[in-house]
């Protein structure tokens, strides 16, 4: 009460300030993340590190390098903080206010470092990117001093798009299935599996890739070919969808179990009809960051699918270019033509990591079990057909 | 007493709790038998993993001996050959790329977990995400045109100022560039980047299940927001950041992209962190795929000590988040 009175006082305070009326108005409390003070103390350290360090660094010291600019620049700044907070502050506020500061800007720096590398690899690969037969040409007819015009990544973006669905193919029925394994059905093996997938989700993808050669390659003798490329990429996100779609099947509400055996249904059921239908957008949500992984794996794939500069649409025969070993082998050419290309190969590559991320995003929005727009139309058409 | 209750219960003693049998239907038993074996599957695929990469590598195994293990240069053709060098120059760059990475990541859950307004929290998770969806050889690219040049300067300060730790201290030539680019020091600098959202989304995750009755009561005796975190969130959260950090050094020595991109192979045991050369088991599995039976063999012979280093550390790393990970507990 004492804390919210503003405006004119009810009926109630009246009452009970009668008995006092002369006990000084109490100051309204107003609780906030910011103060004036502090945010000047942090905007005000910054500014003046920003001028010594230009000092120190440009002018008085033998330094140079723009990053290690900014290390220095981060180093000063936080001493010359906890001098302006230690003449305002006590010492445990100080540190407070100082470790916020610190964690805070770890999280900047994490978000810095993927706007950075977006925007950079935006930069230099918008020439390739935006030429006009990038997207339409192979590197068949393109040697090393042709334009950059004549040579494209279509057959790369053909060779990734194959894999990449093979690889799905047979990694999410079997991720999905050991989740509903850990989840659902339990028992012997569980802890062993569960821990072993958490394991093979950062397992070097390398492994993969020489598994698949020494099992496919050369002892199954299959050639070096996309769907070697597959199978080695369906190794690395087996695990990270098992691990995603368990995590998502978990949250799945007890009850809904409960309602479908109440009815009578049996276990398979259950899973089919209710648990899977339930955390679909989840579900959904995982596989897509799945995609998103596998689509950047490159060691398996230079292990396993060999590399042309012509188009080979067919997966199951010959070698097979996709972007990453695009990238790989573009990039190392003398040609500044070929390194355009290798940057707008990147650029493509990341702009197939947004979109499946998005995609995901968006699927991933609602809760599970929650009906989205078009489900809840759904549900409506088919009541009034019925 | 005991006994007093034990004798009167005793006549009705013969009513018993019913045993419960699940009978389950035929469909149920296909359904959990079919289950299981995409779980066994797991296994299955780990074990393979395991057999293939030793009997490809066994004759290399033999071949070389135990000096597999001893001799640094890796010269297959010769009768005495090793991983010794690949090895330890691949451990180097994942402990810097650590040193770098656990600091930043613990602080970026923390600032999520425990600071960020509600607004931010959602956007920052995803960008976390985003950050471990970006393809490695992206990462590499960025490395080698982006940072390489631009971090030199920083590698030449600490090379002349703080050469008295021995493994800042360079035996080429302080004045030329080239001794510092391609080494391990900028390489563990944007393998980092690969592992700050791995460790990153387990710390968050675990450090957001820290007990709030615990977080309250911190609170209530008059910590300030970090004393609690101090006091409560980290002391929760430490098997987590621990085992994380495994999960993480896992990736870290398995990248070959970023090391391939970014070092100039040698085949000793370069521990000046700030000079060019370095190496890994990844790189150099990329590296001599194509040389002949004899090589793959020892290719396939390194593959299984990586395989069963960072299947090692990652179970390891994975038992102990487990056990910090509340509800993770099969039904």
């Amino acid at each position: 009460m004492a804390l919210t009175e503003k405006g004119p006082p009810g009926p109630a305070a009246q009452a009970q300030e009668a008995p006092a009326p002369a006990a000084p108005r109490q100051r309204r409390v107003r609780i906030r993340r910011f103060s004036t003070e502090g945010a000047l103390s942090v905007v005000g350290a910054a500014a003046g590190s920003l001028a010594l360090t230009w000092v120190l660094y440009e002018r008085a010291l033998p330094f140079n390098g723009a990053l290690g600019f900014w290390v220095s620049w981060y180093v000063i700044f936080l001493l010359m903080y906890t001098a302006v907070a230690a003449l305002q502050w006590d010492g445990r506020v100080v540190r407070d206010r100082l470790a916020s500061l610190a964690l805070g800007t770890g999280g900047l720096l994490a978000c810095a470092v993927v706007l950075i590398v977006i925007v950079y690899i935006g930069i230099r690969g918008l020439r390739a990117f935006l030429n006009a037969g990038f997207f339409t040409h192979t590197m068949a007819n393109a040697g090393p001093l042709s334009p950059l015009g004549a040579g494209g990544v279509l057959h790369g973006i053909v060779g990734t798009l194959e894999q990449l669905g093979l690889a799905t193919v047979f990694a999410v029925p079997l991720g999905i299935a050991s989740a509903v394994f850990l989840s659902e059905v339990g028992g012997v093996g569980s802890r062993a599996v569960r821990t072993l997938v958490e394991a093979m989700t950062s397992l070097p993808d390398i492994i993969a890739g020489l598994f698949i050669y020494a099992f496919a390659i050369l002892t199954l003798g299959l050639q070096d070919s996309g769907i070697a490329a597959a199978l080695a990429l369906a190794v690395t996100m087996m695990p990270i969808v098992a691990r995603g779609s368990e995590a998502v099947i978990r949250i799945v509400p007890q009850m809904l179990r409960e309602a479908s055996y109440a009815l009578g249904g049996s276990q398979w059921r259950t899973v089919w009809n209710v648990i899977l239908p339930t955390a679909r957008s989840g579900l959904a949500t995982v596989v897509v960051l799945g995609m998103a992984r596998g689509i950047g794996e490159t060691a398996p794939v230079l292990l396993t699918a060999g590399y042309s500069k012509a188009m080979n649409a067919n997966p199951l025969h010959g070698w097979q270019t996709s972007l990453v070993t695009y990238i790989f082998n573009e990039h190392a050419q003398p040609g500044a033509n070929d390194q355009a290309r290798a940057f707008g190969a990147a650029l493509t590559l990341v702009v197939l990591v947004l979109i499946l991320f998005s995609v995901a995003r968006w699927l991933g929005g609602g809760q599970p079990g929650e009906l989205s727009r078009r489900d809840r139309r759904r549900i409506a058409r088919e009541g009034a057909r019925r | 007493m005991t006994a007093g209750l034990m004798s009167a219960h005793a006549p009705a003693s013969d009513d018993q709790p019913r045993r419960i049998v699940v009978r389950r239907s035929a469909g149920d038993r296909v359904f959990r038998g079919v289950m299981r074996a995409a779980g066994i599957a797991v296994l299955t695929v780990t074990a393979m993993i395991l057999t293939f990469l030793l009997a490809r590598g066994v004759s290399a195994f033999r071949r070389a001996g135990f000096s597999f293990f001893t001799t640094q240069s890796f010269s297959v053709g010769a009768p005495k050959f090793g991983i010794a060098s690949l090895l330890t120059n691949g451990v180097i760059i994942a402990a810097i790329a650590l040193v770098i990475a656990i600091p930043v990541a613990v602080a970026t859950a923390l600032y999520i977990s425990e600071y960020a307004p509600r607004a931010l929290r959602r956007p920052l998770i995803a960008m976390i995400d985003l950050m471990a969806a970006i393809p490695s050889i992206v990462y590499a690219m960025w490395g080698l045109y982006f940072v390489m040049g631009r971090w030199v300067g920083v590698d030449t300060w600490l090379s002349r100022h703080l050469s008295f730790i021995p493994i800042f201290r360079v035996t080429g030539s302080q004045t030329l560039q080239s001794t510092f680019v391609d080494a391990p020091f900028i390489v563990g600098l944007v393998v980092a980047c690969l592992v700050i959202p791995i460790i990153t989304s387990l710390c968050r995750e675990i450090f957001s299940q820290a007990p709030v009755a615990e977080r309250e009561a911190a609170y209530a005796l008059g910590a300030t927001r970090w004393g609690m975190v101090r006091t409560v969130v980290l002391p929760f959260g430490r098997a987590g950041i621990i085992g994380s950090s495994m999960l993480g050094m896992g990736r870290a020595l398995g990248d070959a992209i970023v090391i391939s991109f970014l070092i100039t192979p040698v085949y000793y045991i370069n521990t000046h962190v700030l000079q060019s050369g370095g190496q890994s088991i990844p790189y150099a599995i990329l590296l001599f795929k194509d040389s002949g039976p004899q090589w793959v063999a020892a290719l396939m012979a390194a593959g299984v000590v990586l395989f069963a280093m960072t299947l090692a550390i990652n179970v390891l790393g994975a038992v102990v988040t487990g056990r910090s990970r509340s509800g993770l507990v099969t039904v």
